[in-house]
């Protein structure tokens, strides 16, 4: 069966189910577009400034339906559910919230464009997947939602795959760069994919496919790709530090929601 | 009628980045509810986070409120039906084209590799220059014939 916003109001435990859902997929986009922009005016080139931004401009709008969604379910007001919510109430996955690399935007930024790279890579792999299986969610209005977002991503996808092939067809710096960014990615990977603690209730109520079916459509995208570059995919990935999903984070997370925060505790009413 | 004057007026409200292109004409508009005290306007945003949405908001209200029989005026972005490019008109085509902005290709490759062809000399020698452009909705282009860079809206469907 279909759920309609109203449906989804008068079950109380598939509310509760499509409500978790929904704060790992705004989350996940909230914190990432927020390290994307961390990295305006510091791209390779001008070009790729422009295109990053506008990514990342994107995935901010996508964090914003889906906190747009949560307010629908009762879960508050977006703007803070977005901006005002502690790190234990969090539910991105780990991957997404680390540091570009050592330094701040305003100190002395020496940012990893490899780890950005890998990292923005395999998430819109996995993100895709994830928005194709959320095309036929039982919760309608994720379901149409999906449908909008699914067009933006395509063109993200495309960017970061580019990039992620050129980088390591160079040889080189580039190679031995992109080989150890891929071993960080890879430390966190599990993560991404993890539903938490209360992933059961996910699949019960049909909001999405399971856990297992996303990776295993994930590994079998990446697949071709990794061949064609001469890349060993690992046997397993991992989970080094927590599970976000379950409210598990790291310093980075805190000191970014602390800048974010300072912003918006400031102002709470201005527009963003 | 009401209904035509307010088409008339959001016919006017143009998109702040490309200021010859109404709404209307980016098909941006999906439904209009107009009751004896209120006009509720539901639009498509082309792409979620573009930033010209707020302006678009205020300057639907402004446009529709100074009709003399509009009661209140409520306008909401709804992205069910998405918005897809093929919902530009062939007004709007012809206006973005006379912007200098070549309009959505109809047609793209299973590559997901696109061509637009050149706004100015209608050449179609041109290639991609940057799949992401000043806003989030353009690409920018470079025509081999009379060689000019161009930008092109981006075309969005949902058979991507
Ligand atoms: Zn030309």
């Amino acid at each position: 069966m279909r759920y309609a916003l109203e449906d989804a109001l008068k079950n109380g435990a598939y509310r509760d189910a499509a409500t978790e859902l929904l704060f790992q997929l705004a989350d996940d986009d909230f914190i990432l577009a927020y390290r994307g922009s961390e990295w305006l005016g510091l791209a390779p080139h001008i070009e790729e400034d422009v295109a990053f931004s506008s990514i990342s401009q994107d995935t901010m709008g996508h964090a914003a339906m889906f906190y747009q969604l949560l307010h629908g379910l009762g879960a508050g007001d977006p703007d803070h559910l977005a901006h005002a919510r502690p790190a234990a109430e969090r539910k991105n996955a780990v991957l997404l919230e680390l540091v570009n690399g050592p330094g701040t935007y305003l100190t002395e930024p020496h940012y990893d464009w490899a780890f950005a790279v890998v990292r923005n890579y395999f998430y819109a792999q996995a993100k895709k997947v994830r928005i194709e299986a959320l095309k036929n969610s039982s919760y309608q209005p994720l379901a149409e939602a999906a449908v909008k977002v699914n067009m933006e991503l395509y063109y993200h996808l495309l960017h970061w795959k580019t990039w992620f092939t050129q980088l390591l067809s160079a040889g080189g710096e580039a190679k031995t760069r992109m080989a150890a960014a891929m071993e960080k990615v890879f430390e966190e990977l599990d993560g991404l994919f993890s539903y938490g603690a209360q992933g059961e209730e996910f699949t019960k109520h049909k909001l999405i496919d399971s856990e297992d079916a996303l990776k295993a459509r994930w590994l079998q995208l990446m697949s071709p790709v990794f061949e064609s570059l001469d890349l060993k995919m690992p046997e397993k990935f991992a989970m080094k530090s927590g599970n976000g999903r379950n409210g598990e984070h790291t310093e980075d997370l805190q000191t970014a929601l602390d800048t974010l925060g300072e912003v918006y505790l400031f102002d709470p009413a201005a527009s963003w | 009628m009401l209904k035509g004057k307010v088409i008339e007026a959001l016919q006017s409200v143009k998109d702040p980045e490309i200021d010859s292109v109404s709404i209307i004409e980016l098909g941006m508009l999906e439904e209009l509810e107009i009751t004896t005290n209120k006009i509720v306007i539901k639009l498509l945003p082309t792409f979620m986070g573009c930033p010209a949405l707020d302006i678009i908001k205020s300057n639907v209200i402004k446009a529709v409120s100074s009709i003399e029989e509009a009661g209140e005026v409520d306008v909401q972005f709804i992205f069910h039906p998405p918005w897809t490019s093929d919902r530009v008109s062939e007004a709007g085509r012809e206006k973005l084209k006379e912007f200098g902005i070549a309009p959505p290709p109809r047609h793209i490759e299973e590559t997901g590799e696109w061509q637009a062809d050149c706004p100015y000399c209608g050449s179609t020698y041109t290639t991609m220059e940057n799949l992401f452009g000043p806003t989030a909705c353009r690409s920018i282009l470079y025509c081999k014939s009379c060689k000019n860079p161009f930008e092109a809206m981006k075309p969005v469907s949902t058979l991507m």
